[in-house]
């Protein structure tokens, strides 16, 4: 193990060299190309900062550093957009070579401050649950300073690939428009549609349940049914069921039907010999047996299921709503806005879906902690 | 004697024959309404029960044709037509297929170089990790035509921007099987290697690599079908050109059902060729490392 540790400090130590060298580099830079003060700033504090924790790094004070190191590289990307900001009118060209230089000098801080967080180790459960939230919004963060810093830097077109901050500003301006569209596709479509394709599957797969001879008839039909491109019957369900949401909620049901259905069964067979002798020796019933005992052991599964269907659900609605749809809905709002350029509301449509699938995606997580908390897989 | 009734053949044809059945049961259903119309038109009354189903059955733009319909439309659109006519499903199976197999293999790359790098990595593990579970909460397929046109407004044409898509799709099966399957070696395992002195580069080809390898084509059975219809939907915005998502729009503009449905039929034929042929390519490996009996 002493081989890994060594060479995560070298790895840290590489990092930090190559930040402070590149910041210097920009200074330098900065200096010759005509001054932009506020940018030099910025490359003396990232120098600083490489400077006090190239001491702190091979202690063990990973918090001290991991902290210091993301408030530098944070403030210097914030600078470096600053006098970017449209109206104003910088002396100096903002985007030479120092600009990209302090870029990667500050991303490459920011990387280290994430190895920091990493590798603390701490037993308190708090700080734990702390840290692994932390992590992944420092790198979630950085994905967006990145892209923010990148689009205005190389001033990439609207029409390709809008800021970060510019689609923002237009999420806030047309809230009315996004919230009538995630009514009608995710509170109409995916939710009613999800329902009743996860329940229709549970259900199947529960009334198959007594007959081993049509669970090997249809598991195997299941099983190839979900490899297959169903969201390709969004047309004909269109045709059949009309324009509005019934048609985009009849996709979402085809398509989350099967796995739910291949999962309950699989979950249902999933307790062991053993377990299912105990039963016997108690004289339980198929009913006790099948909620004391089966049902809880399918859960893992049928949470699988769920959680691959929360997925599947949204891409079914939005796909479905392609092939014709009244004049709202978030795969409406794409197709079209896509047509006119407004590429910004393209993805303040894309933002409202992402977050959707997430949090549906996370309550889903959160539900199934709760209910399978006893299973292996859920010990840390 | 139960012989019968134990394999999986016999019950999987007969749950096949009562699908197909119902099938049709459902075509007359849903097709009454349009040939009773029909009928009305052409002042034909007293027609006979077995007439009117069969008319149910074979009716030009019917709500839902009939099996032998589809199946009567994908053999002439498949045997039937030479293959560089642009009518012939080949054809279009031919485009969606390239597309999906080169996104299929960037997808594969790239989600097997994640893998390593987080495994190999706890920062990456703990930062990126979330974040790789995220992006497929992203409906991605919803992006699609944005993805097409900005692609196409740069100048990247034909083939690469539906591989992008199949691509973004198919990566996270593999990286997460991956990560899986490079972390399944037990740890006595890992300690051999240790005290054998292994180099990190040892372990991985000798010891990582090989035992990820079953979780390596698990993975790819769910990517290849799922690049598959990445490409498919990646080809409705593109115009409706060519391809067998192109085929889906063309017909649900214009009403033909029949071509719909046999472009969805060719396009299940498909995926259950390229997941057989994945499996099949998983257990010949598996095979060779010994690992089948089990």
């Amino acid at each position: 193990m002493a081989d890994s540790i060594t060479s995560r400090r070298t790895l840290e130590q590489a990092l930090l060299l190559a930040a402070g060298a590149l910041a210097i580099l920009s200074a330098l830079l900065n200096l010759v190309g005509g001054l932009h003060l506020i940018q030099l700033l910025a490359s003396v504090g990232l120098v600083a900062c490489v400077g006090i924790t190239w001491k702190l790094v091979p202690a063990t004070a990973r918090w001290k550093c991991g902290f210091i190191l993301f408030v530098v590289s944070t403030t210097a990307a914030y600078i470096l957009l600053q006098p970017l900001a449209p109206g104003s009118e910088p002396e100096v060209a903002p985007h030479g070579t120092h600009y990209w230089l302090l870029a990667i000098s500050a991303w490459l801080l920011a990387w280290a401050s994430v190895e920091q967080f990493a590798s603390v180790k701490t037993l308190s459960k708090v700080l734990t649950f702390f840290l692994r939230l932390l992590i992944p919004i420092l790198f979630g963060a950085w994905l967006l300073l990145g892209w923010e810093l990148t689009t205005r830097g190389l001033d990439v077109p609207q029409v390709l690939l809008p800021a970060p901050s510019v689609i923002a500003e237009r999420f806030a301006m047309s809230t009315d428009i996004l919230w009538a569209d995630f009514k009608q596709t995710f509170l109409k479509a995916v939710l009613i549609g999800y329902a009743m394709g996860c329940g229709a599957g549970f259900l199947v797969a529960l009334a198959i349940d007594r007959s081993p001879f049509l669970q090997r008839g249809l598991l195997p039909i299941g099983n190839l049914v979900s490899a297959l491109p169903i969201v390709g019957v969004a047309p004909i369900m269109v045709m059949w069921f009309g324009f509005d949401w019934p048609s985009k909620a009849a996709v979402v049901i085809v398509m989350t039907f099967f796995p739910m259905l291949v999962n309950t069964v699989a979950g249902l067979s999933a307790s062991s010999a053993m377990q299912r002798d105990l039963m016997q020796t108690y004289a339980a019933s198929y009913w006790q047996s099948l909620f004391k005992l089966r049902l809880p052991e399918a859960l893992p599964f049928i949470f699988n299921a769920l959680k691959i269907n929360s997925t599947l659900a949204l891409i079914g609605a939005i796909v479905a709503e392609f092939f014709g749809t009244p004049i709202v809905g978030m795969g409406f709002r794409i197709s079209t806005e896509v047509g006119r350029m407004n590429v910004d509301m393209v993805w303040a449509e894309i933002a409202v879906a992402a977050v959707a699938g997430s949090l549906f995606y996370g309550v889903l997580a959160l539900i199934e902690r709760l209910f399978t908390f006893w299973h292996p897989s859920m010990r840390q | 004697m139960t012989g019968w009734r134990e394999g999986k053949i016999f019950p999987i044809l007969l749950v096949l024959a009562t699908i197909t059945v119902f099938w049709y049961v459902m075509a007359v259903v849903m097709n009454t309404p349009w040939q009773k119309d029909v009928y009305e038109r052409a002042g034909t009354t007293d027609v006979s029960q077995t007439q009117f189903i069969k008319d149910t059955w074979s009716q030009e733009r019917p709500v839902l044709p009939s099996p032998h319909q589809v199946a009567q439309e994908v053999w002439a659109t498949t045997v039937e037509k030479k293959i560089t006519s642009k009518r012939s499903l080949i054809y279009h199976a031919k485009i969606t297929l390239s597309s999906s197999m080169l996104g299929f293999a960037m997808g594969t790359v790239l989600g097997i170089l994640l893998a390593i790098a987080i495994v190999y990595n706890q920062a990456l593990n703990k930062s990126l990790m979330p974040w790789i579970i995220a992006s497929q909460t992203i409906p991605v397929l919803a992006i699609a035509p944005m993805i097409i046109v900005v692609l196409n407004a740069i100048g990247v044409q034909g083939l690469l921007p539906k591989a992008f898509i199949s691509m973004y799709l198919s990566f996270f099966p593999i990286a997460v099987g991956m990560v899986k399957g490079l972390n399944s070696p037990e740890t006595h395992h890992l300690d051999l290697m240790y005290t054998y002195s292994a180099s990190a580069s040892q372990s991985f080809w000798k010891l990582r690599l090989p035992s990820s390898l079953p979780y390596l084509f698990t993975s790819m059975k769910i990517a290849v079908a799922i690049s598959l219809v990445g490409a498919i939907v990646a080809e409705l915005p593109a115009g409706a050109v060519a391809g067998l998502g192109a085929r889906l729009l063309a017909g649900s503009y214009y009403g033909q059902t029949i071509q719909i449905w046999s472009a969805l039929v060719v396009a299940s034929i498909l995926a259950a060729l390229l997941v057989t042929l994945i499996d099949l390519l998983g257990r010949f490996v598996n095979h060779r490392m010994g690992l089948s009996h089990g």
